[in-house]
């Protein structure tokens, strides 16, 4: 990779620790994706803010870093662990978990970056204009902004977006250009798919494609079941951008998803026939999700504990239009900051098994948190789970 | 020798998994066991291993689980991938562990259990 003669003075220590550190995250993920050399970005979301993810090693890093680190351009950041406006619902959660979290959260604050604590930055903010350079390391807001919102980013991990938003450059890989090409489309086989559908459509077209690929044989779905797609791609894979097409490339390989591909995804993550408790949000909520949500409610009310994940500037959004007041009346409990996935308000000493309809959160909640998962549609939650 | 993406010298025992590996979900942290039941290496430790699999998958944060690991001095030695992405690269690059992309002959080649000595100086692994 081309380096200028200022980035190599950083990358040898010239500019501090903290440049160098960052300079060497740089050329590793740019000699990873074959970039040619570095360019400038307008905004980087960072993820390593949950506690459960980063544990005391990255807690110590952030507060390290924080000393002198600043960023240059425009930089949000991915949920935490906990609510803290709530954390006396949930009786589990411990001292250190709060102090550290807290830390965590300071040093980021410390560093200049906006405390969005969302993994849907595309629900918060207006996007930049079309093929604007961005750094976003949540995998489901990168599949986003790439997929649906005109940006262009890499896969980014949480190294290299913080590299990113502390240098304001990214390697200029090929998910950066114009030309690229898409070399395989994925055949969709399921009519009328529900946002569980396109999870999983999602998590199988993570597996199977490489960087990018095309979908035919459905149209670009609502927002709920796009934002599920990313999640389940973002999860089981590398791929970071895909695009409805309506006629299929002929160079292109095909690989068909039917009824076969998705109860072989279904009967890997959906583990349990019923669960303890309800969580939406893996992505968290947006604002017309919340509001389809108070509809689909209309005077019923949950059974059992149902934890509704949006991020705070949503919630806000929400409440001065009133459609949380339909989901608190049905007992849904709504929280900020967070999301379903690595939450510890989840904790498996009260909780065997848990319904919800994100692939995303079904993977994290089986594998990290380690409790069993009940999948269903929203529709047929509401159907099951209210009176 | 493909590709080096982050220098360092090694030597040590291969675990080798063909499984794409999602660090935040499959892997513990603090022991850098694999928890995960869908691996071929369910329940081994990659720790002091030279850790040969395809590629890092999933979430981004997987990177502070690799430097969470070399903080715990649960970290493999070196890291052999057959293609390389963002999320391995990064975390080896803050925890310092040497990481190589080789071709799929040379992924091929290296067995589960072999013993190796990885130089990218001299850009080259000895069986």
């Amino acid at each position: 990779m081309e380096l200028t003669s200022e980035e190599k003075a950083a990358l040898n220590g010239e500019h501090g620790d903290t440049l160098q550190t960052a300079y060497r995250i740089l050329v590793a993920t740019g000699e990873a994706t074959n970039a040619e050399k570095l360019i400038p970005i307008k905004w980087a979301h960072l993820s390593g803010v949950n506690y459960n993810t980063i544990g005391d090693s990255g807690e110590e890093f952030l507060r390290e870093l924080s000393k002198d680190a600043r960023v240059k351009v425009k930089a949000t950041v991915n949920p935490m662990g906990i609510d803290f406006d709530h954390i006396s619902e949930f009786n589990h959660i411990d001292d250190e978990f709060i102090k550290k979290q807290a830390s965590i959260s300071d040093s980021y604050i410390r560093m200049g970056v906006e405390p969005t604590f969302s993994c849907t930055p595309y629900d918060i903010f207006d996007l930049p204009e079309k093929n604007t350079q961005v750094s976003f390391a949540e995998s489901n807001a990168a599949i986003f902004a790439n997929s649906l919102g005109g940006l262009k980013t890499n896969k980014e991990s949480a190294f290299s977006a913080l590299a990113s938003a502390i240098t304001g450059k990214s390697p200029y890989s090929d998910l950066r250009k114009d030309d690229m090409t898409i070399p395989m489309t994925i055949r969709m086989k399921m009519d009328n798919p529900n946002e569980l559908d396109f999870g999983m459509l999602g998590f199988f077209a993570g597996k199977v494609g490489d960087t990018s690929v095309n979908i035919s044989g459905v149209s670009q779905p609502n927002r709920r079941s796009c934002k599920a797609l990313c999640g389940g791609m973002g999860t089981s894979g590398t791929c970071a951008k895909f695009q409805f097409v309506d006629s299929e490339d002929e160079k292109s390989e095909k690989v068909d998803f039917g009824k076969e591909e998705m109860n072989e995804i279904y009967d890997e993550l959906n583990t349990a026939e019923k669960g303890d408790l309800i969580t939406l949000g893996s992505p968290q909520l947006g604002l017309e999700e919340i509001s389809d949500l108070s509809k689909m409610l209309n005077g019923k009310s949950f059974q059992k504990r149902c934890m509704i994940f949006c991020s705070r500037a949503v919630q806000e959004q929400a409440r001065s239009l009133d459609y949380t007041n339909e989901i608190e009346r049905a007992g849904g409990e709504i929280l900020s900051d967070c999301c379903t996935c690595l939450t510890p308000l989840i904790d498996t000493d009260e909780t065997d098994a848990v319904t919800t309809n994100s692939i995303k959160g079904a993977y994290y909640l089986k594998n990290s948190t380690g409790v069993n998962v009940n999948l269903k549609p929203l529709s047929k939650i509401i159907e099951d789970e209210t009176k | 020798m493909s590709k080096i993406i982050v220098q360092g010298e090694a030597q040590g025992t291969v675990l080798k998994t063909t499984s794409p590996i999602n660090f935040l979900g499959a892997v513990d942290k603090k022991t850098g066991m694999i928890r995960d039941k869908k691996y071929d290496i369910f329940e081994k430790s990659i720790k002091n291993t030279i850790l040969v699999f395809p590629h890092g998958i999933g979430s981004s944060v997987g990177a502070y689980t690799i430097y969470s690991l070399k903080s715990h001095q649960s970290a493999p030695l070196a890291m052999i991938c057959q293609k390389a992405d963002l999320t391995v690269a990064s975390g080896c690059a803050l925890a310092n562990i040497p990481m190589i992309v080789v071709s799929n002959e040379e992924f091929d080649s290296i067995q589960d259990g072999n013993h190796i000595i990885i130089d990218t100086k001299s850009e080259k692994i000895f069986n």
